[in-house]
């Protein structure tokens, strides 16, 4: 058994929404190991998008501890806290709100590699033609406008921002919810091969469960901010405990060849 | 088979956009049929069904054919034709009490006085199963999910009793419990009543489980139309073979390698 990459114990978040109270997160502990994918599963609400956040220290938890790489993460501040979050990217759904708009397809790249210092200023231009080259998308796009280019494209290269560094965990926050459906396989495909070839663990939140199991070898189901069930993918499916992901695997649309027959 | 709809080589090109949004469309729509149409980003499906409805902006320039022998003369939006958007959180007016926005088909197309319109918003939103429709009918968009929303809009475009409803892409905004229940409702509502639904999608396979039909959009024209079954089963179109081949189930094979 390796180190753990990521371990989460006893995770507490709670929001005022309403007038109410509102437990995000109900202590959730969790562990990724290097070169693992662990799939994170729940409808609307159960408190997977704090999670996610949370672990990103895009906002702090109430209660519980964090440690990434054998650090204290919750601890760190500032240059070590720099450095370490190029450890720890993240990927969202949206990938134009997460960029400067008025930045081009290299520039968001280049910046990545200035910023962490990833290679040699006189090596970054190569560099960043590498990183586009490696998540499929035409060189010609280097110079266009974030803007200007279609969802999956920008997709593309809000991950190939978030590899240019060398991350040892991704945070795919509903990252491929949004594409096209032959747009979505090949983004898949990418992940897992980026996997194979640096060992990066990911965090894949996502509703949808199909695509979890897909690239995921172990699963969290959450619901009310908790985790009610977690293990082995293939098996977490076959003997599903939780009223929430027996809801979920009778969601999954299937291709019906023979319509209300 | 009556047709409803009868649609001939239809090309549509938006104001200042270099390319046609469609091109050479032929297609018949038949009362009481579910109709799906599929297709990615830019394929022209949203297209398609808005100049179905009559609801292509302002000095977009459309050709071809537009008949519909199922009705009296042509249809009016909002009275033969029920449109459920995307997005109820805009299709919705956020300062309009929900009963009103129900109610207001009925009001102005079958000429109910405001009591009864009231009355009959409530009736249609226990229709559409949300629970509590008198508190629901005085509550305003906001204070409700985004399923529940999405119920209203439809609720709304069911009021005037049109034949034809269009839903373009009206789950892809929720997660995946609530659009399976979205979409058993449209097609409760559209049975029980005798209405023909053009269901538009992106996801094939949530098509796939309950349309008669599939029309195929890729770059802007029709490239097959035919039964769900066969469409689905021995698909012609290189571009519905390659959405064949994208779909992801639970009977996937899984990307990666057994966990080590």
């Amino acid at each position: 058994m390796t180190e753990q990459l990521l371990v989460a114990r006893d995770l507490r978040r709670s929001f005022t929404s309403g007038g109410r109270h509102v437990l995000a997160l109900d202590g959730v502990s969790l562990t990724i190991a290097p070169g693992e994918t662990l799939g994170l599963v729940g409808g609307s609400g159960c408190g997977k998008s704090t999670l996610a956040r949370v672990l990103t220290r895009l906002m702090a938890p109430e209660a519980g501890s964090i440690a990434f790489m054998g650090e204290d993460w919750l601890a760190l501040d500032g240059a070590r806290l720099r450095a370490a979050r190029r450890q720890m990217q993240m990927v969202f759904q949206d990938p134009l709100a997460a960029f400067n708009p008025r930045a081009t397809v290299g520039g968001v790249i280049a910046d990545a590699l200035r910023i962490h210092a990833v290679v040699p200023r006189a090596e970054r231009p190569k560099e960043v033609a590498r990183l586009v080259e490696r998540v499929g998308l035409p060189s010609d796009l280097l110079g266009r406008s974030i803007r200007e280019i279609s969802g999956g494209q920008r997709q593309r290269v809000a991950i190939a921002r978030a590899i240019s560094v060398r991350p040892r965990l991704v945070i795919l926050d509903e990252a491929v919810s949004a594409l096209d459906v032959s747009v979505r396989g090949r983004i898949l495909e990418l992940l897992v091969g980026l996997q194979r070839e640096t060992g990066v663990g990911y965090l894949f939140v996502s509703h949808d469960l199909a695509v979890v199991r897909a690239v995921s070898h172990r699963i969290a189901v959450m619901a009310a901010g908790r985790i009610v069930e977690e293990g082995p993918a293939a098996r977490v499916i076959a003997a599903p405990s939780s009223d929430v992901l027996i809801d979920l695997i009778g969601a999954v649309p299937r291709l019906n060849r023979n319509p209300r027959s | 088979m009556t047709v409803l709809a009868s649609i001939a080589d239809l090309a549509v090109t938006y104001r200042r956009a270099p390319q046609p949004a469609l091109t050479g469309v032929s297609l018949d729509i038949e009362a009481g049929e579910i109709l799906a149409i599929i297709g990615e980003s830019g394929s022209g499906k949203s297209t398609l069904a808005r100049a179905i409805a009559g609801l292509l902006p302002e000095r977009t320039s459309v050709a071809g054919h537009l008949a519909w022998p199922g009705l009296d003369g042509a249809p009016r939006a909002g009275r033969d034709i029920g449109y459920v958007f995307q997005d109820p959180g805009s299709s919705l007016n956020p300062v309009l009490a929900i009963g009103e926005q129900a109610g207001e088909g009925a009001r102005r197309h079958l000429g109910l006085d405001r009591r009864a319109a009231d009355a009959e918003a409530v009736r249609l939103l226990a229709r559409v199963h949300l629970p509590e429709p008198e508190r629901i009918a005085r509550a305003y968009p906001h204070q409700l999910s985004g399923g529940q929303r999405q119920r209203v809009a439809i609720a709304a475009a069911i009021a005037a009793r049109p034949r034809l409803l269009i839903a373009d892409e009206v789950t892809s905004a929720l997660d995946v419990l609530v659009q399976a229940a979205i979409v058993e409702l449209l097609v409760e509502l559209v049975r029980a009543d005798g209405m023909t639904l053009v269901f538009v999608t992106h996801d094939l396979a949530l098509a796939s489980g309950i349309a008669d039909r599939v029309a195929m959009m890729a770059g802007g024209r029709l490239v097959e139309l035919g039964p769900t079954s066969e469409v689905v089963g021995m698909p012609k179109a290189a571009e519905t073979a390659a959405l064949v081949a994208a779909h992801i189930d639970l009977a996937t094979p899984p990307l990666i390698g057994e966990a080590s």
